[in-house]
């Protein structure tokens, strides 16, 4: 799946979009950012405090108990501050 | 209604002009809100130099559709503009505007208010500004999470 960072979440980290292929035990947004927060230490950093990252699923908004099966593209990005 | 007119650009836009694409030619709008949102030259006390607004175009696209779809079916509007600038803007410029055309006030105000606050809280957009201090990323305010919450329907 494509997974796609925002703002000061793609800054940490230093990518925009990557595919990333994640075992089967991760099954939700919440364990995707367990396992993406196990890549390296720009990840880590990115994800250090996971309640504050929002998440979406093609294009929706989204839980971090949502399940990530079928998922064409994830993004993470902090609280949003438009308008 | 027609579908809302949805913009997210690099450009400025003319309040003018968008409010005459709403009105020209018709005898059924009675009452236009407009909603500008415009760069302060300060944020918290500190001046800054500019703001710079990151998107995620396709999801903005979509979520700000989806919202504008709901304030139509909410309010008996005539016309819904939302115009969202992005990249560089400068202390002074325009960053957003939102334009709700009914044929009585209520329903404009109430349907421009709710855009806004949906905009504010939920639409995918991120402001970083430039300072003397360097650049950082503008923090969400637990009161425009707020703001929006107000709207949902129990």
């Amino acid at each position: 799946m494509k997974v796609k960072y925002f703002a000061w979440v793609r800054e940490r980290i230093g990518i925009a979009e990557e595919m990333v292929e994640p075992p089967t035990s991760v099954r939700t947004v919440d364990d995707l950012i367990g396992w993406l927060s196990t890549r390296g230490e720009t990840y880590a950093y990115a994800f250090e405090k996971p309640k504050v990252i929002r998440a979406a699923i093609d294009h929706t908004h989204v839980k971090p108990d949502a399940m990530i099966s079928g998922a064409r593209e994830i993004a993470f990005f902090p609280p949003m501050t438009g308008g | 209604m027609s579908a809302a007119t949805i913009r997210i650009q690099e450009a400025d836009f003319d309040i003018a002009q968008e409010i005459a694409a709403l009105t020209k030619g018709r005898s059924d709008v009675g009452a236009v809100v407009t909603f500008s949102g415009i760069c302060r030259g300060s944020e918290n006390g500190e001046p800054i130099a500019a703001l710079t607004l990151e998107h995620y175009p396709e999801m903005a696209e979509a979520e700000i559709k989806r919202h504008t779809d709901e304030a139509m079916s909410r309010w008996p509007l005539t016309g819904l503009t939302v115009v969202h600038r992005v990249g560089r803007i400068t202390p002074g410029e325009n960053i957003v505007l939102v334009l709700a055309a009914s044929a009585h006030r209520q329903a404009a105000f109430q349907a421009a208010e709710f855009l806004m606050d949906y905009l504010k809280a939920n639409a995918p957009f991120w402001k970083r500004e430039e300072s003397q201090n360097g650049a950082s990323w503008i923090e969400a305010r637990g009161h425009d999470d707020a703001a929006a919450a107000r709207w949902t329907k129990s």
